[in-house]
Order: C-alpha cells, then structure tokens, then sequence
C-alpha cells in the first residue's frame, strides 16, 4: 500500500506538514506498546515529544516514518489520512528522519553521503552540488559538498543528516534525541538551525527527554508515559517540574549530594600516568590526580578524548606508564583480577559489552566480576547457592524488574540491567567505584535510583570516579570536576561553581568551536 | 506451573535436534532417490534392529566419537577453533603405544603411563598452537590445521623407519599381553567386547561437565567464551586462559584411540583408524558442546555408520551416502538451534512483559 498523498505543492513559506496522530495503537511482544496516542502538530512549528526511556517515543516515531505500521488509529498529515508501508512512503508524504545515531559514510563526501539513495532528485554531479549549497546556506549549515565526513565534528555530521532529509524534499523532520551528542554549544548552534527551518514552514518533531532544552525550542509540548500520550503542555508557562512530573508521574529526581563527605584519606593516586598506542600516539599524557575516600571525582570530556583508555588503564585492562597507587599500594604490576579483588568496583559505559554475559542468567551474572571471591565461589568451585542468594538480594535492593534470578540478563530493559550491575558492584564492598556513564540510557526513576546508591556509597566512605557525558550529573554528584582532552587533563573545576557552559568550553579546547574534540 | 516450565524447557532442549534430524532425513531421502535406489530399503537398512554385534562395535565408537567431541567443545565453548585434534590424537595414540610397547612397566601400571603420555603429548601438540596464537597472533585454526599435516606426516615418518614389519605395513612393538584388556562380553565371545577403557568417556564427560559448570575456571572459560570483552573486564586473563584450554582439549584429543588400543587394536598400525577427529567437531556443533548432547550426537554417527554397512548388499547404495545425513544433520542443527534461541528469546521477553504488567496492576 503506498501513501495516499503524494502533492506538495505548498508554496515556500507558508507552513505546511501539520500532523494529527489519533488513538494509534501498537502492540508486540516483549515491547511497551502505544495505546491512545494523540497528538496534534500544528504545521510550521517545532512541537517536543518527552517522556521517559522506554515510554513509547521510538514506537510512535518508527510509525510516523513508517518503519512500523500501527495496529488501530491514523495519521493524517495535512489534513490527508495516509497509510505508509515503508520510509519510502513517509518520504513521498514529506516527512524525513534524523537518527540518533548518524547514518553516514565516513569516507564519502557530504556531497556523496547525501545523494546516495536520492540520485534520481538532482543527479549527482553538479545540479545536486548547487541544491545542497542552496540548502546549506538558506539555513546557515555552512557546510561544503566537497569535504569528507570523517573530517567533520559532530555537530557538523548532524548537519548533514538534517540536510539529508531536506534535500529529499522533507516539510517535516522528525529529530530523535539530537541533543544527546553535542555539547551546549552545539546544541545552540543546532536550536538556531532549527528556529531558520521552522521560520521557512518546515515543521519539526522534537523527541527528547532533557527539559530545559525543550522548554528553549518549542512551541507545543506532548508528554508520553507507559506508552500514551499523558498530556500536553505550553513551554511558555509551564515548568520543568510541572513537565517531569507528568514524564514520571512524581517528583524529578536531582543529582545534587548534599554536604561534602570528602575525607584527608587518600584512596586513589595517579602520578603522571601515560598511554601510547601501537603506533606510538599517546592516548594519555601526565594524568595526576588523587581521589579520598568519600570523594566523587567527575571527569568531563567529549566522547573519545582518552576516558576509556583512563578507565582501562587504572582497571589494568592497559599497561601504561606512571604510577597508580590504591590505598598506599603501588598496583603498576597488579592485573585486572588482583585489582578487582582489591577493592576496584567498575560500572562499564557499555553494559552489553564490558558488564553483562547476556545470554547467562541473572545469578551468573551475579558471579562476573568477582569470580574469586565469596558468595560467587569459594576460590575453586562456584557457589551457586551464595551466588543466586546474593543475587536475590541484588533484585530486592536495587528494585531490578526482573521475573526471577534465572531470567537471562538479555530479556531486561536497559534500566533493569544497569540496576542489577550497579547493585552487584555495590555488593562487593568495594573501595573505589569507577562508574563510566552509570546513567547512560536509563529511565528517570532507575537514574535517581542509581544517584541514591551511588551517594550513599559515598556518606560511606567510597572514593569514586564518575565518568559522564550528562553535565549535569557531573556537576550535581561530584566534588571535584577534571576535564580531559585529547588524553590530557585541561582544567580542574569546583562543581559549587562552574556552569555547563564553562564546562563545555574546556572540553572543546577552550572556545567554542564546532570540532568534536580530537578523534 | 513449576512442572509446565520443565516441560518447556526440555522441549526447547530437544525441539532444535528433532527438526535437524527430521530435515537430514529428508535430505538424505531425496539423495537416495536420486541415486536410483530405493528410500524404503534404505531406512529398513538404516533402523534395522542393530545385531548383538553391531551393539558392541556401536557402543565402541560411540565411545571414540564422543572424546573427541568433547575435545573439539572445550575449545569451542571459549570460541577456539581447535581443529587439530585430528593432529593430536594421531601423534598422541602413536606415542602411547610406542611406550607400552616397550613394556617398562608391569601390567595395568603400564597402561596407566601410555595414558598419561598419551595426555601429555596430545596437551603438547594443542599447546603448541596456543602458545602461537597468545604470543605471535597466529589463529589457531591455521595453526592446528598446518599441525595436523604435520603429525600425520612424523607419525609416517617415524612408522616406516623405526616400525617393525607386520605383512604389508609396519607397526609399533605389540603392548604386551598383560598390559591388554579383556574388555566386557555381554553376548557370545563372537560378537565382541566392549573396551574396558571406554570408560574413559564416560569419566572425562564427567570430569569436564564438572569443570565447565561448577568450578570457576569452567565460569571464566565460558564467560570468555560468550563475550571475550566482559571476561577481560572482569579479571579474566584470556590469554592464559586459551594456553589451558588448549591443553586441556588437547589432553582429551589425546585419550581418544586408548580404548581401542587397549582393547584390541594392541598396536599403533594399519588398523588406525583416521578422520574421527574431524567427526568429533561436527558432533560437537551438533550437540551444542555440552557434554550430554555430544553424548547423543556421538550415539546417532556411530549408529549410522555401523547400520550403514550393509547398504550396498541390501539396498544396492553405497553406505557412504549416510555422511550426507550426518553433514546435514550437522548443517540443520545450527540453523535449528538459532531458530529456537530467537523462539526462546521472544518467549522469555513476553514472560518477562506479562510479570511486569502483573505487577503494574496489584501495585
């Protein structure tokens, strides 16, 4: 079945793409549904779709752009109901999609990655290079047709994705999370992209869950939770909490920490430490710093400018150079397992990869991590009944939605599964606890949840490395902010003080460019 | 409730072999039609209720069968390709019955020794890729093929210099009478013995079973094996751990001729029987490297084998048609495992949804 509209004939400049979803209901297995989904976009605005992670935006947004069909309701888009069976279909009817993730070819052109797919709309020569300058400077992308993309940072990439859309002839551009990849000054660079398309009559479908950047762009507000639109809000009088509440249905949770529980004992020193690659790049340069007990010690920093190769380094995953003591003991020689016996908690920026065995049950992943020590083995033999013991306790205290300890660690949400490996990291009694991203995609109730454990940790006297790409998380849970970039540590910050602003300019190198940070 | 989720999970256990079988089946049917003989004739041929004899030369093979697939799964639980065994068995079985030939020891002690060496040599031989693949990159399937040329080649070698001449060929020096086992007769002395040492099959599944679910050596061994990185970051030195697993599957590799040796084959020679390491690998694809699976899968290949001989007297086909079921049977059973796993994989999802939803309402 193909759309069932296919004119566009609006003249430039008068606002068209106005959207009625009504009752749309979609179910599958295993997966939040939509149920009673309504939502009314007015044509030429930019309207914010919020909720929570896993509230059913993906669902209604795969709908919209017809890589799923609904089972019951319709969509009208300019007053036209429409059926669409495929992308295809949504492009035809103007609608276009930026992903979160980038869809691009790093060793193609912009010219290249944007006609790939559309060659018949302007060829792919000359005409289609004088369509995308035309676009790139009606809305002020600045971006050259000519240049590779792996030489682009990401707001620039995120450009391309957005001019991709436009050139296949989109009036409306659903945006998934576009925010959760910039800094704050890309993320203005990209609102004032977006204030030029809705002033040309595009209309825009905002999803995100950071609500003061939705209070900032929109004109209309549509709140979803458990899988319904709950509400509607006007940016212009309603607040972030007003918001967050109708997202959780209860009060937002705040990653401040209180009173300072740093105490003079030092945990955690790292003196001059270093890393090259295989080729002799250094991917760490003279990091010092030192962490006591008590302290979260933030560390803030593009994505890819050395976090990961810090954290594996102090994990002993990397040999580096330097000297890294842990509780007056110089570990240099000690591996992964004698560090982790010692005390060294980890949360893993990515949980599929570095924390979970996903298609193990829950107690055995208990067992992960701490294979050597009590209740998980008794040094030679497994303890299995220990281990699912602990487990159990696991799911009671940390609140992991789960059916049973021998569900296997796949069939859990995101949120789930980062409950159960913090509550696992929590139970080892560590002495330091580096958690890379511990929030990253989780739901609002399981983030404050896991704040709560890891602030408690703290009153107890953990020393903590908390490693973030949420700025707000860093500045509210930590002590002490390092910014690091290109593998160096730029800046130290107090918390108390700094802005995200500030803290997004140390983490570009100090001004505000459009550059991703090194690669 | 607790009954229906038994039910379930031995169904999802047996669903994906039962349709690997159904399919090889058919498979096979259609080859046979094509050769121009008769299906019917073939599957009389292929379920005939086995003779006292077949019985006994089944359980043997099955015995061989069944460790060298528990070999090939050592490695292939931690995602090592060890297709050498056919290397190491070969070297280790010349070994051990060039040792008990020389008969240094009395009786049983001396069997016991041509066992360890035959360990220790098969260890020695798997190791050699190990160390390769941890210290130089070198992957082990290139490594182990290369050894098996290898071996095959110095065991010919050795044999043809150093062998003693026995009608056509050359052989290793007989073990000596004491040190040979009678084996076990259920029937008439006619049809044969079951070896004393296939016990050794069923000691090593047990032994390995132990190892890989209940000790921690087993948790890091399959944890590196489902995801190499979540082992590293959870103190699993993977290096160390290819080198043991490697020895260890090649110190198994190493025991499979033993019972044959001992119990009847009496001397590394023509009688050899070759290629039962690579039978090994597709019976432990086919069971799905867990022990009691290899146990079934090694039964089924040694069942079809057996029964397969007779075919061309009978049903005028030659009885290496039955490779073609037990290649597709092995074929089949990895695309019907996956099939199951996503069936399985839904299933727990909507299990888990319906909890939820329950718990959403009575909270």
């Amino acid at each position: 079945m193909s759309a069932t509209v296919t004119e566009q004939g609006t003249p430039a400049g008068k606002p068209s793409g106005g959207i009625v979803v009504r009752d749309i209901l979609k179910q599958f297995p295993g997966v939040v549904a939509n149920h009673d989904v309504n939502i009314t976009i007015r044509p030429g605005t930019v309207h914010a779709l919020i909720g929570e992670n896993g509230a059913g935006k993906s669902t209604l947004m795969k709908i919209l752009y017809g890589v799923q069909r609904p089972d019951g309701g319709t969509i009208e888009v300019d007053g036209k109901q429409v059926r669409f069976s495929s992308p295809t279909d949504a492009i035809k009817a103007g609608i276009g999609m930026v992903f979160q993730h980038f869809m691009l070819a790093d060793n193609l052109t912009v010219l290249e990655n944007v006609v790939l797919g559309a060659e018949k709309l302007h060829g792919i020569g000359d005409e289609a290079r004088a369509e995308i300058t035309r676009i790139s400077d009606a809305f002020g992308f600045g971006l050259d047709p000519d240049e590779l993309v792996e030489d682009l940072g990401v707001g620039q990439r995120q450009r391309v994705e957005i001019l991709k859309v436009l050139y296949r002839g989109a009036q409306i551009i659903i945006l998934d999370e576009p925010t959760a990849v910039l800094v704050p000054q890309e993320v203005d660079a990209l609102f004032a992209n977006l204030r030029e398309l809705r002033a040309s009559g595009r209309t825009i479908l905002f999803i995100s869950h950071k609500l003061d950047e939705v209070l900032a762009i929109a004109d209309d507000i549509t709140v979803m939770r458990r899988g319904e639109t709950v509400g509607e809000a006007d940016p212009k009088t309603a607040t972030k909490k007003q918001l967050a509440e109708l997202m959780v249905g209860s009060e937002l949770p705040s990653p401040e920490t209180g009173e300072s529980t740093v105490t003079d004992q030092v945990l955690l020193t790292l003196d001059d430490v270093g890393l090259v690659d295989e080729r002799g790049r250094a991917l760490l340069k003279n990091i010092s710093f030192e962490i006591h007990r008590g302290e979260i010690l933030g560390i803030a920093g593009v994505e890819g400018n050395g976090q990961e190769e810090l954290v594996e380094t102090i994990m002993g995953m990397r040999k580096g150079t330097g000297r890294i003591t842990l509780d007056g003991k110089d570990i240099d020689s000690w591996d992964t397992r004698e560090r982790r016996e010692a005390g060294v908690a980890f949360i893993p920026a990515d949980r599929h990869r570095h924390g979970l065995l996903l298609d193990f049950p829950l107690w055995e992943n208990r067992i992960l991590g701490h294979q050597t020590k009590e209740p998980s083995s008794n040094g030679f033999l497994i303890t299995r009944k220990a281990a699912k013991e602990s487990a159990e306790q696991i799911v009671a205290d940390y609140d992991v939605r789960t059916p049973s300890i021998n569900t296997n660690a796949r069939a859990l949400s995101g949120g789930n599964q980062q409950k159960f490996i913090v509550g696992r990291e929590m139970s080892s009694d560590p002495s330091l606890l580096i958690a890379s991203h511990p929030t990253r995609g989780v739901d609002v109730g399981a983030q404050a949840a896991i704040w709560d454990h890891i602030k408690r940790a703290r009153r107890e006297g953990l020393a903590v490395l908390l490693i973030s790409a949420d700025l707000d998380e860093l500045i509210g849970l930590s002590d002490t902010i390092e910014v690091i970039l290109r593998g160096e540590i730029v800046g130290t910050f107090d918390p108390q003080t700094v802005t995200p602003q500030d803290l997004g300019a140390a983490m570009t190198g100090g001004h505000s460019t459009e550059e991703g940070g090194a690669r | 409730m607790n009954t229906s989720k038994i039910l379930r999970s031995v169904v999802q256990a047996l669903l994906a072999p039962l349709i690997a079988v159904v399919v090889s089946m058919a498979v096979t049917s259609i080859v046979v039609v094509v050769a121009g003989a008769s299906v019917g004739d073939f599957w009389d041929v292929i379920f005939k209720v086995p003779s006292h004899r077949n019985l006994v030369n089944i359980t043997n093979q099955s015995a061989l069968i069944f460790l060298a697939a528990l070999a090939a799964a050592i490695g292939f639980r931690m995602n090592l390709f060890n297709i050498g065994i056919e290397g190491q068995y070969t070297l280790a079985a010349y070994t051990a019955a060039l040792v008990a030939g020389q008969a240094w020891f009395p009786g049983k002690v001396n069997i016991l020794v041509a066992l360890l060496v035959a360990m220790a040599v098969g260890a020695a031989w798997a190791g050699i890729a190990g160390v390769l693949k941890v210290t130089r990159g070198v992957s082990e399937v290139i490594s182990t093929i290369m050894l098996n040329a290898i071996a095959g080649t110095v065991v010919g070698y050795l044999l043809s210099n150093h062998g003693q001449q026995y009608g056509q060929g050359r052989r290793t020096t007989p073990i000596p009478e004491s040190s040979q086992l009678a084996g076990w007769t259920p029937w008439k002395e006619s049809d044969g013995a079951i070896w004393t040492l296939v016990i050794l099959a069923v000691l090593a599944g047990v032994t390995i079973s132990f190892l890989i679910n209940r000790t921690r050596f087993g948790f890091d061994l399959r944890a590196t094996g489902t995801n190499e990185d979540a082992a590293v970051v959870s103190g699993v030195e993977v290096k160390k751990m290819v080198v043991i697993s490697m020895l260890i599957s090649g110190a198994i590799a190493g025991l499979i001729w033993m019972p044959a040796l001992f119990g009847g084959a009496d001397y590394y020679g023509p009688p050899f029987q070759r290629t039962l390491g690579f039978t090994g690998i597709a019976v432990a694809l086919l069971g799905r490297n867990r022990p009691l699976g290899i146990f079934f899968g090694a039964v089924l290949f040694a069942w079809l084998s057996e029964q397969a001989n007779p075919l061309a007297l009978v049903a005028d086909i030659s009885p290496s048609i039955v490779q073609i079921t037990q290649g597709v049977v092995v074929l089949a059973v990895v695309v019907a495992y996956e099939v199951v796993r996503r069936w399985t994989a839904a299933y727990e999802q909507r299990e888990l949804k319906a909890a939820l939803d329950r718990e959403a309402v009575s909270a």
